[in-house]
């Protein structure tokens, strides 16, 4: 590992004019993706900023009646939190679908969004990787990629984003809010990821040296009755290989309003407009819940190793959109 | 900006405060065992995915080989060392022996501390991914073995004595459930 330099940062103000316009400094979290990439040479870092100390790990009751998250609340006191439970139960499903109660514990939101793809190449610093080594080629398209992307990738890269947290966040409209030298600043999150094309280093629509400081949920009915669903390939501690957060509302018989989201299956938490709009004003049942999943899946684009992706995909929208709307009319 | 690649941090475990230069590279895990000679806590992968660094940090477990040293200041840490008091053994150590919970031992001490703070996180009414309802107004899930399972996913355990670790934390969980029931009558 690289040596570095290290501070701790009181308030937001000192964090980010630590940071500085640095490019070699990262803020430090939870740390469990950061040091874990340090360990294996992917980030250098010559210092860091450590903002786990912030006055930012508080959730609250936002203006409009939704919630106001902190960066650096942890996994598990966002899984636990009773609002969260309550009026985003699939929420606390995908926080508590991924990783360990150990690093559930360190993690943390604003960590969370900004992880790293967990694409074998990418971690592997003696491979070639656009996204690690801009310009020096993608193995994965060629190589292995039983889990890579199936929509929005390029031929420059085709890895997935490994949050569970961040599906739920996405279909449920949250916003991310934060500070800079220059002022705060916010993105929804449904522009907070860069689309790959041929920069697939460029993965946040962030300023450079900006601090995530709040993840800020609007209020929706809807989402008191929400699911996450994970697939993977062991029943516990392991990456997605597709997921879905949804939400369904259901009058005699016919969709009301409807939030889905999938994930790995992309380069970001994919949003599923296209589906939600089929969804819309249709019957509440199985056929159109497949016809949904058809239109938004119509854009797969997937490669010979991970077709299955777009059936799993399929066959996982019907399944918990068939459970949300028999818990509907219950 | 001066920069430098090591501080003094005071580390505060099992009750007792060391203050040491670390390089800040360090972990915290490299830290107990290299420095202060806390050897129960075990280097597995080292990449945060086996458990077997597993130590207690301000109560919550944490797996201390993704732990920085440098950022483990005024924290209490709590390694498997510390869990016991005095001669006595914890109700989950004493679990682990009555039941075989382990085979070569080298998982147990995250095991432990493990255990230890999963049975502190059901007694607090936390959820899990097999929770079927994780709504409030749901009644606190029953420690089943798919719940101990998917709890102590974290941890693991080459030799396979998970069916017995399952069986330790359900006896640990029950003995400390009657105690918190008996000071309570």
């Amino acid at each position: 590992m690289r040596e570095f330099d290290y501070r701790r940062a009181d308030d937001v103000t000192g964090a980010v004019a630590l940071l500085g316009a640095d490019p070699d400094a990262r803020y430090l979290g939870g740390g469990t993706n950061l040091v874990d990439l340090m360990k294996t040479g992917v980030e250098r870092p010559a210092r860091l900023v450590d903002v786990r100390s912030l006055p930012l790990d508080r959730i609250e009751p936002a203006a409009d009646g939704g919630l106001r998250i902190g960066a650096t609340v942890t996994n598990s006191d966002l899984a636990a939190h009773p609002v969260v439970r309550e009026r985003y139960p699939a929420l606390t499903q995908a926080v508590l679908a991924g990783a360990s109660g150990q690093l559930r514990n360190m993690a943390t939101v604003g960590g969370n969004l900004l992880q790293r793809t967990r694409c074998g190449y990418f971690a592997d610093v003696t491979k070639p990787c656009n996204k690690r080594a801009p310009g020096s080629g993608c193995p994965a398209v060629g190589g292995e990629h039983r889990n890579h992307a199936v929509l929005g990738a390029s031929e420059h890269c085709v890895a997935v984003h490994p949050s569970d947290m961040g599906v739920a966040l996405t279909a449920f409209d949250a916003t991310v809010a934060y500070e800079t030298t220059d002022g705060p600043g916010e993105l929804p999150l449904a522009d907070f990821y860069l689309p790959v094309g041929d920069t697939p280093h460029r993965e946040t629509a962030l300023p450079p040296g900006a601090l995530i400081t709040y993840v800020t949920l609007p209020p929706a009915r809807l989402a008191a009755r929400s699911r996450y669903r994970k697939v993977r390939e062991r029943a516990s501690y392991a990456f997605a290989i597709g997921s879905v957060a949804a939400a369904l509302e259901v009058s005699d018989g016919v969709v009301c309003d409807a939030r889905l989201a999938f994930g790995a299956v992309a380069s970001r938490p994919w949003r599923a407009r296209l589906a939600e709009r089929v969804l819309t004003g249709a019957p509440a049942t199985a056929e159109y819940f497949a016809a949904a999943a058809d239109a938004e899946l119509a854009a797969a684009r997937p490669l010979p190793g991970n077709g299955y992706k777009v059936t799993l995909l399929r066959n996982l929208v019907v399944a918990v959109l068939s459970e949300l709307a028999e818990e509907a009319t219950r | 900006m001066t920069s430098s690649t090591s501080s003094t941090v005071t580390l505060n475990i099992n009750g007792e405060k060391h203050t040491l230069s670390v390089d800040h590279r360090t972990t915290l895990l490299d830290a107990l065992r290299e420095r202060l000679d806390l050897t129960g806590t075990k280097k597995g992968c080292d990449q945060g995915q086996c458990g077997a660094c597993t130590v207690l940090v301000d109560g919550r477990r944490t797996v201390s080989c993704l732990q920085l040293a440098v950022a483990s200041g005024e924290r209490e840490i709590t390694t498997v060392e510390g869990v016991a008091e005095g001669d006595r053994l914890h109700p989950v150590q004493q679990a682990f022996l009555d039941l075989d919970g382990f085979q070569c031992g080298y998982c147990t001490p995250g095991q432990i501390c493990s255990a230890i703070a999963v049975i502190e996180e059901h007694a607090a009414g936390w959820p899990s991914a097999v929770t079927e309802d994780v709504r409030p107004q749901a009644a606190p899930p029953p420690l089943t073995p798919e719940e101990i399972r998917e709890r102590m996913s974290g941890n693991l355990c080459r030799c396979g004595a998970y069916v017995q670790i399952v069986q330790a934390v359900a006896r640990a969980a029950g003995e400390s459930r009657t105690e918190t029931e008996e000071s309570a009558a």
